[in-house]
C-alpha cells in the first residue's frame, strides 16, 4: 500500500519536472551567461525602481557641490556640468530608459502578434493585405521611420516609446504568423472548430498560448534593441529631452566634456551596453533553451 | 524565369506603392503642417498664400495623387529649406552613402562568413563560443558610443584619423585622405551588421551538416575537410545570399548614425537636416529613395537567389 502511493508520488513529480516550463527553466540554467543575465536584469531593475526611495537626492536640483566635482560620499559618482548629482541621473536615467524599453516592447509585442495571428489563422484577403502591410514596413529602414514619425508626431517620452514599437513589431509578427500557420494544424484546434468554438476563441485560448515561449524570446531581443533606438534618437537630439534625464540624453550632454569629466560620458554608455547584452545573451539563451534541435548533451 | 521576373518585379511595385501611402499619410498627420515652420512673423494673408502654394487647401487624397503623378515623372518637388529640386538634393548626397555603405557590404561578407563557418564546424569548442560572445556584444554596443571611443582614441589621442568629413574630392583627391575618412566610418557600420552575418553563416552551415547527404558521404568515408568545403559549404553559402537582402535596410539605419558621428555627408546625414528643418518634401523623398534602393536590393537578391539555387525557380 505504503509502496505504491510512493511510486505514484514519484510518477507524479517526474511528470510535474517535465513540464514545459522546468524543461525551459532547466536547460536555461544550464546556460550560464544567459541565467547570469537574468540574474543582473532583476538586480539592476531592483536598483533601478528601489533606488530613488532610498537615495533622495534630486536628479535635476543643483548641488551645493558645484559642476564637475569629483566622487564623494555625497555624490558617489560626482556631479555633471550643470552641477547635478550623476548617481541620482543614473537611476532615475536608468528607470526612464528601461520603462521605454519594457513599454515599447509590450506595445509592439501587442501589434505583432495581432497581426501575425490574424494573418496566419484567417489566411485569403486578411493573410495577403497583412503580410504585405508588414513586408513594406520592413522596406522602410527603421532609423528612418523612426526620425520622420518623431518630427511629426513630436518627442513625448509616450510618443517616444510608440515610434519605436511601430518601427520593431515585423519581425515579431513574422514569427507569430509562421506559428500560428503550424499550430492551427494540429488535432487539438480541430477538435475546438468542430466544437463550435468562434474563432477568437481557438485564437486566444488555443493557439495564442502555444506562441508564448517564441513570443517570450522575441519579447527579450525586442526590449534590447528599443533600448538602443532609444538611447541612439537620445543621442541625435531628437528623442526625450533633458532635464528628464535618460542614459541616451546623458551620453549627449557629456560629449562636451569628454576630456575634462569622461566618467559623464562613460558611465551611461556602460550602462546601456551592459543592460542591452544582457538581455541578448538572455533572450538568445531562452531562444537555445526552447530549440529542440540544438539540446546539449 | 520572365515570368518570375515580372511577378517580383509588379510585388516590388505594390510594396512600394504601400511604403508611399504610409510615409505621405504619416507626414501630413502633422498638427498644423508644414506651414507652421514658416517665419514667426508671416502674417495670416502670407500663410495662407502659402498654403494655396503648396496645395495645402486641398484634401489629403488629391495631394498624394499629385504627389506621386510627380514622382513618376521624377519629380518628388521642392525642398522648402533650400528651394532646390528634392531630386537634386538627394542625388548629392546619395553616392556618399553608397560608397560607405558598399565597402561596409565587402568588409562584412570577407570577414563574416569564414568567421560563421569555424563557428559552425567547431561547434561547442572554445573559438565558437569566444566568436558568439563577440557577436552578441557587437550587436549590444550602441554605434555611436563607439564611435565616440574610436574618435578619442584615433583621431585625439593618436592623431592618425581625421575624425569627421569626407575628405577631399575632384581635384585635390588623394588616395590617403579619402581612406583615412573612410575607415573609422566604415569600421563602425560593420560592427552593426557583421553580427549577423556570421550568425547567420553559422545556423545555415549547422543546417546543413545535419542533413542526411552529409551523413551519407561521412558514411561513404570520406575526408572530413572534403565534406565540409566540397559538399556542405555549397549548399549552406546559398541561403546566405538572401541575409544580405535583410541586411541592407539594417545598413541603411547604421548608416544615420555612423554618419552624425564622423559629419559624413550621405543621406543619413540629410534626413537629419531634413528632419530638423521640417523640411516634409525632402523628407518624403528620402524615404521614397531609400525604400527603393532596399526594394532593388531585395529583387536583385531575389533573381540572383532564384539562378543559384535551381528549388527556388517559379515562386
Amino acid at each position: 500500500m505504503n509502496a505504491s502511493t510512493n511510486i505514484n508520488v514519484k510518477k507524479k513529480d517526474i511528470l510535474k519536472k517535465r513540464s514545459r516550463k522546468n524543461i525551459l527553466l532547466q536547460r536555461l540554467s544550464r546556460n550560464k551567461i544567459a541565467y547570469v543575465s537574468l540574474c543582473f536584469l532583476i538586480l539592476v531593475h531592483i536598483i533601478v525602481f528601489i533606488g530613488p526611495l532610498v537615495w533622495k537626492v534630486s536628479p535635476t536640483g543643483l548641488q551645493d557641490a558645484g559642476a564637475l566635482a569629483n566622487w564623494s560620499l555625497q555624490h558617489p559618482m560626482g556631479t555633471d556640468d550643470l552641477g547635478r548629482d550623476v548617481f541620482s541621473r543614473m537611476l532615475y536615467g536608468g528607470r526612464i530608459t528601461l520603462i521605454v524599453g519594457l513599454a515599447a516592447m509590450l506595445f509592439a509585442l501587442l501589434i505583432g502578434t495581432i497581426i501575425g495571428a490574424c494573418a496566419g489563422f484567417f489566411r485569403g484577403y486578411v493573410e495577403t493585405v497583412l503580410m504585405r502591410f508588414t513586408e513594406a514596413m520592413m522596406a522602410i529602414p527603421n532609423f528612418f521611420f523612426v526620425l520622420v514619425a518623431l518630427t511629426v508626431l513630436g518627442t513625448s517620452p509616450v510618443m517616444v516609446v510608440i515610434v519605436i514599437a511601430l518601427s520593431g513589431w515585423m519581425e515579431i509578427a513574422r514569427v507569430v504568423y509562421g506559428e500560428t500557420l503550424k499550430w492551427k494544424e494540429y488535432e487539438f484546434v480541430e477538435a475546438a472548430n468542430a466544437s463550435g468554438a468562434t474563432s477568437i476563441r481557438i485564437l486566444t485560448k488555443y493557439i495564442i498560448p502555444q506562441i508564448i515561449p517564441s513570443i517570450i524570446v522575441s519579447g527579450t531581443l525586442t526590449i534590447a534593441a528599443a533600448i538602443l533606438t532609444e538611447s541612439a534618437i537620445s543621442y541625435l537630439g531628437m528623442g526625450i529631452q533633458p532635464p528628464t534625464p535618460t542614459w541616451g540624453n546623458m551620453l549627449q550632454d557629456s560629449q562636451q566634456y569628454i576630456w575634462t569629466a569622461p566618467i559623464l560620458g562613460v558611465l551611461p554608455g556602460a550602462a546601456i551596453t551592459i543592460v542591452v547584452l544582457a538581455y541578448n545573451f538572455l533572450g538568445d539563451g531562452l531562444r537555445d533553451a526552447l530549440d529542440p534541435r540544438f539540446v546539449k548533451k | 524565369m520572365l515570368k518570375f521576373l515580372i511577378n517580383r518585379f509588379g510585388q516590388s511595385i505594390i510594396l512600394l506603392l504601400i511604403v508611399t501611402v504610409i510615409t505621405f499619410f504619416l507626414i501630413n498627420l502633422a498638427p498644423g503642417g508644414p506651414s507652421s515652420t514658416m517665419r514667426m512673423d508671416a502674417s495670416p494673408e502670407e500663410r495662407q498664400a502659402m498654403v494655396e502654394k503648396l496645395g495645402l487647401d486641398q484634401p489629403v487624397i488629391v495631394r498624394y495623387a499629385s504627389w506621386l503623378k510627380g514622382a513618376f515623372s521624377g519629380d518628388l518637388g521642392t525642398s522648402f529649406t533650400s528651394n532646390e529640386p528634392v531630386v537634386q538634393r538627394i542625388a548629392e548626397r546619395l553616392p556618399y552613402t553608397i560608397e560607405l555603405t558598399f565597402f561596409t557590404i565587402i568588409i562584412s561578407i570577407i570577414i563574416g562568413i569564414p568567421v560563421g563557418i569555424l563557428s559552425a564546424i567547431k561547434r561547442g569548442s572554445v573559438p565558437d563560443h569566444i566568436i558568439n560572445f563577440f557577436s552578441v556584444v557587437g550587436l549590444s554596443v550602441p554605434a555611436f558610443w563607439l564611435g565616440l571611443m574610436l574618435i578619442l582614441l584615433f583621431s585625439i589621442n593618436l592623431g592618425w584619423l581625421p575624425s569627421s568629413g569626407v575628405g577631399a574630392r575632384g581635384t585635390d583627391f588623394d588616395l590617403w585622405g579619402w581612406i583615412s575618412h573612410l575607415i573609422m566610418p566604415v569600421l563602425i557600420l560593420t560592427t552593426t551588421i557583421l553580427p549577423n552575418i556570421v550568425r547567420f553563416t553559422r545556423s545555415s552551415m549547422l543546417e546543413v551538416i545535419s542533413q542526411n547527404y552529409i551523413r551519407t558521404i561521412r558514411a561513404k568515408g570520406a575526408k572530413e575537410s572534403i565534406v565540409i568545403y566540397i559538399h556542405a559549404l555549397r549548399n549552406a553559402l546559398i541561403p546566405i545570399i538572401t541575409i544580405i537582402g535583410v541586411l541592407i535596410p539594417r545598413l541603411l539605419s547604421g548608416a544615420v548614425i555612423t554618419e552624425a558621428i564622423f559629419g559624413w555627408t550621405g543621406i543619413g546625414t540629410l534626413i537629419l537636416e531634413a528632419a530638423r528643418g521640417r523640411d516634409y518634401p525632402l523628407v518624403m523623398g528620402i524615404t521614397i529613395v531609400i525604400t527603393i534602393v532596399v526594394i532593388l536590393c531585395n529583387l536583385i537578391v531575389d533573381i540572383v537567389y532564384s539562378r543559384v539555387d535551381p528549388r527556388v525557380k517559379n515562386v
